[in-house]
This record gives C-alpha cells, structure tokens and sequence, in this order.
C-alpha cells in the first residue's frame, strides 16, 4: 500500500517548476505537483510563464561588441595566426 | 553558420568567421569569467587570452565536443588560474530570496497575488522580440552565481551536468541557483508586464 503524500500548496509548488521541467524531479513529487496543477489554474498559468522565460533565454542574441574589443581581437588574430611560434 | 563550418574558415584565415564566433560568444565569456574573478576588466581579459588559446590552438580541436564545450573550457582554466585567490566556492544559501515575494502568498500557502499574464508574447509559435529583450535585460542584472549559471544554461544550452563541471558546483546545487535564476528572470518580466498594463 502506498503512503499518500500531503497535497502541495502553491507556495511549494512554485518551488518545484524549474526541477520539474529540468525533468530532474523524484517520481513522488512529479506526482504531487502535476496533481496540483490539475487542480490550480494559477500555478498552471506560472508554469507556462516559467517555460515562456526559458524559451525566451534561448533565443537571446549577444549584445553587439565594443569596435575596439574587436579591433584589438582582430589584430590578435593576425599576429597569433601569422607568427604561431611567437609566445 | 554552424560554429565548426566558422571554425573550418577561421583555420583557413578568414578574419570574419573568427570575428563572427567571437560576436557570439565574447559576452558569454566574459559572463562566466565574472564568475571566478574579482573584476570586469579581469574578465575582459580573461575572454581576451581565451580567445588568443583559440587562435593558437583550434587545429588541436579535436571534435569530441562542441566548439562551445571546448571554448568554455579554455576560459574557465584561465580564469581559475587568474581567480583561485578570490574565488570562494559557492555555498547555496537556503534562505537566499529567489524574487518571489512571500507576501505573495497567503498564510495556507495559496496565492494572494497571482501571477500577471504575459500576453501577446507569442508570434507564429516562437516567443516574440520583446519578451526576449524582457529577459536579456533581467539576466544581465542577474548576481552571480545566477548569471553564470541561467547564462550557460538556458542561454547558451549547456546541460546542468555540464554547467556544474564549468563552475565546479554539484548538480544539485547548480539546479538549485539555476531555480532562484529563473524564478528573478520570470519575476522582473512579469514586473515590467504590470508596468505596462497600469
């Protein structure tokens, strides 16, 4: 027989989302937490938010460089690349 | 381009696919230098003597990794070596707020203060410019550990395992930060989506 867990509040569900879509979460609080957001529309809604977010950050582009960071890699580039023995 | 086609054109001496891979991971770099050493400029140059080993060194690139696993490498042995003396390993604080409020929250534990909608951020199935920008923004004021670890992780796609061996974190602690990382993120767009509804 298994032992039933306490239901989850919202405050600890929170908690769990980023494990869970990490898909690093246990099996019982998978378990506990996908119950949860069965019966919680706003833990539903923070979920989508939280997958939203990390899409987001993956298609977050560099900032354009500095033209005088690059210049000077540019120039690094020339000499490392012409003179290989040179430390 | 794929970096390893960039790679093949850098070998051959082409300046702009060097200075295209450095346009795209040059911030990155100097993200996760931050991490180990004590300044900016420490980790500007930091990225700089990283991108010097790659010149030198990107015929011995053997392939086995990605070209970022590779790069981030070489950076992160350059800035242990230049930051061992003021990097402290990284305890996870367990009453660390993560930018959540608890005044969120009612005393059962259910929300008083629901999260905000995010609307219209959802163009043809792909998130929209403006949420992207929302959480650039958000990452760059991210403190560290945070930044480093939301940076490799949900910016650049590392896995965790591969995030925790860069910043010599457990994989548990590294899934811990990265939490706190994103639930700030989450918070400060859905902050900035409130302003604009008011």
């Amino acid at each position: 027989m298994m032992l039933s867990s306490p239901d989850l509040m919202c405050r600890e569900a929170v908690e769990l989302m980023s494990d869970y879509l990490e898909g690093s979460l246990s099996r019982r609080d998978r378990r506990r937490l996908e119950k949860h957001l069965a019966g919680c529309p706003l833990c539903t809604s923070y979920l989508e938010q939280m997958r939203l977010t990390i899409a987001a950050s993956g298609s977050v582009t560099p900032a354009d460089l500095e033209p005088e960071v690059l210049d000077d890699l540019v120039e690094l580039f020339h000499r490392y690349r012409e003179s290989p023995d040179d430390t | 381009m794929e970096d390893l086609e960039l790679l093949a054109q850098m070998l051959a001496g082409d300046e702009k696919a060097f200075t295209e891979l450095v346009a795209r991971y040059n911030s990155t770099l100097i993200r996760v230098a931050r991490y180990y050493v004590g300044s900016d400029a420490s980790a500007e140059d930091v990225a700089q003597e990283t991108w010097i080993a790659v010149i030198r060194g990107v015929s011995s690139f053997e392939g086995r990794s990605t070209f970022k696993t590779w790069l981030f490498h070489i950076l992160v042995n350059r800035a242990r070596s230049v930051g061992s003396r003021e990097h402290r390993m990284i305890a996870v604080d367990p009453n660390e707020s993560n930018g959540l409020a608890p005044s969120r929250f009612d005393q059962g534990g259910m929300w008083r203060e629901p999260p905000v909608p995010f609307t219209d951020v959802i163009e043809n199935g792909m998130v929209n410019q403006r949420i992207v920008q929302l959480v650039r923004e958000a990452i760059s004021l991210l403190p560290e550990p945070q930044q480093a670890v939301v940076t490799l992780r949900d910016v650049e796609g590392l896995s965790t395992k591969e995030v925790a061996d860069l910043l010599e974190l457990s994989e548990a602690n590294a899934r811990v930060i990265l939490h706190r990382g994103r639930t700030r993120v989450r918070a400060d767009v859905e902050s900035k989506m409130k302003e604009r509804e008011t």
